[in-house]
């Protein structure tokens, strides 16, 4: 395993995609991994790009590597899409609109599916986040699972979060909704040579207005990714955003509530994984049948487990 | 462990413009609960390659219907050789003449599927390749 930690590190392409899938599958070996590469990260810019299905998050995503590469950095890219609730499958295409990059030595591209991940992202994300860190790629974009309204979980784990929407989605009600709205820390109207896409910029605008005061206002760019028009002060905007969280209070404070949710995931994966241990363990047909007759409760059956396992409470 | 998933590229190497095959295994191998990576349409080898190995597939399945398959299988295999990856499976169907089939076996390919042929039928054999494949590690 250190070997191929080592490869990884060297920047080896195999290494690395065979490390991100042992992660994924929830390996016994991830957390020690994660351990041993640690200290390597937080080095990179991670940016999330989220919006709803078909806005152009792909293809915004495409033309935002060419611009970091323009300036020499390299790139990391994870690229989420919905795996099947039925068969657990899944069509991981968002790499068509990248594939030009593909054989840039300075650009890895990763497809994840969300494999029953609710909140936009997948399971293995943040790891492979950091593994890419580690491995000293400059900026990492985590293109999220083409979402509605409430999948927000980009927040935990990018320092930039970009909203990508396109004209012709509603009306004004639909900006001034809770959810996705809010996490923005730079805003994309793609698609900006379609109709509406003046009203759509203004109630965002609008919207912004309505906090005074706020150490950072999210800017509002017209893009058309398809053609690169506007990717560039795009791709600027991300970075001073990314400077003014390094170097402000309200930065530190995004930083401690990232890191705490990051220990507290690690803490419920490991816990759930020794509950359903000990769950295996204490279960026996003869308790099962009093359940059945209703002689106990899952309820009562859990707090005994639980007075066992931490009986200082 | 919780499952280690099936992934699969399925390309599209050089020129022809036509890909509904393709999508028709895709969909069918989804259906079976891998994961499929799509590299879309106008790839090269190299390109091919590069998304195998960043992507950590088990397989690449290659659809092609210019009659350029020699070539492109050939280049395939042999550059998944050079880069020490000569453990993914190299499978593809499309539009190859019966004659053709045995030179790409010899060369490395797994199967080649014709047109016509049952989609489950593609499911089962590359189960039981990855199975075999995985087996060995």
């Amino acid at each position: 395993m250190d070997k191929l930690i080592d490869k990884a590190l060297a920047g080896d392409t195999r290494a690395i995609a065979r490390i991100i899938s042992l992660i994924e599958n929830g390996d016994p070996v991830s957390d020690a991994v994660m351990r041993r590469i640690y200290p390597l990260t937080g080095r990179a810019v991670v940016i999330g790009i989220t919006g709803s299905p078909g806005a152009g998050k792909s293809t915004l995503t495409d033309k935002v590597i060419e611009s970091f590469r323009k300036q020499g950095k390299t790139v990391g890219i994870i690229a989420i899409d919905p795996s099947s609730p039925f068969s657990g499958g899944a069509i991981l295409a968002d790499r068509i609109r990248m594939q030009r990059h593909t054989g840039d030595d300075g650009v890895y591209i990763r497809s994840m599916g969300t494999r029953g991940s609710l909140g936009g992202l997948s399971r293995g994300t943040r790891e492979a986040v950091l593994l890419l860190d580690a491995c000293g790629k400059d900026v990492i974009v985590i293109e999220t699972v083409g979402v509605g309204q409430s999948e927000v979980d980009i927040i935990k784990l990018a320092d930039t979060v970009c909203v990508v929407l396109v004209p012709g989605m509603g009306d004004d009600i639909q900006i001034m909704k809770a959810g996705i709205m809010e996490i923005a820390d730079v805003f994309a109207i793609n698609k900006a040579d379609k109709p509406g896409v003046d009203r759509v910029a203004a109630e965002v605008r609008l919207m912004l207005d309505l906090v005074k005061n706020r150490p950072w206002t999210p800017p509002v760019h017209l893009t058309i990714a398809e053609n690169g028009d506007g990717v560039d002060e795009f791709a600027e905007s991300i970075l001073k955003h990314h400077d003014f969280i390094k170097n402000s209070p309200e930065g530190a404070k995004v930083e401690y509530r990232r890191l705490s949710s990051e220990v507290e995931d690690i803490l419920l994966k490991n816990l759930s994984r020794r509950t359903e241990k000990i769950w295996k363990n204490h279960m026996s047909e003869e308790l099962m049948k009093e359940l059945a007759a209703r002689e106990t409760n899952p309820y009562l059956v859990a707090a005994d487990i639980l007075k066992k396992i931490f009986p200082h409470g | 462990m919780d499952e280690r998933k099936i992934r699969v590229v399925v390309a599209k190497p050089g020129l022809d413009g036509h890909d509904r095959g393709a999508k028709v295994v895709a969909r069918a191998l989804r259906d079976a609960g891998m994961e499929v990576i799509y590299t879309g349409l106008r790839q090269t080898p190299e390109q091919i390659v590069e998304t195998v190995l960043q992507e950590d597939a088990d397989a690449v399945g290659i659809s092609i219907l210019s009659g350029a398959h020699t070539f492109y299988f050939n280049k395939i295999i042999d550059m998944l050789k050079e880069k020490d990856a000569s453990d993914v499976i190299v499978f593809g169907g499309g539009v190859i003449p019966d004659a053709d089939i045995p030179g790409l076996l010899e060369a490395g390919a797994g199967a080649v599927f014709g047109p016509g042929t049952p989609t489950p039928e593609c499911v089962e054999w590359l189960e039981k390749a990855v199975a075999e494949k995985r087996s060995k590690e």
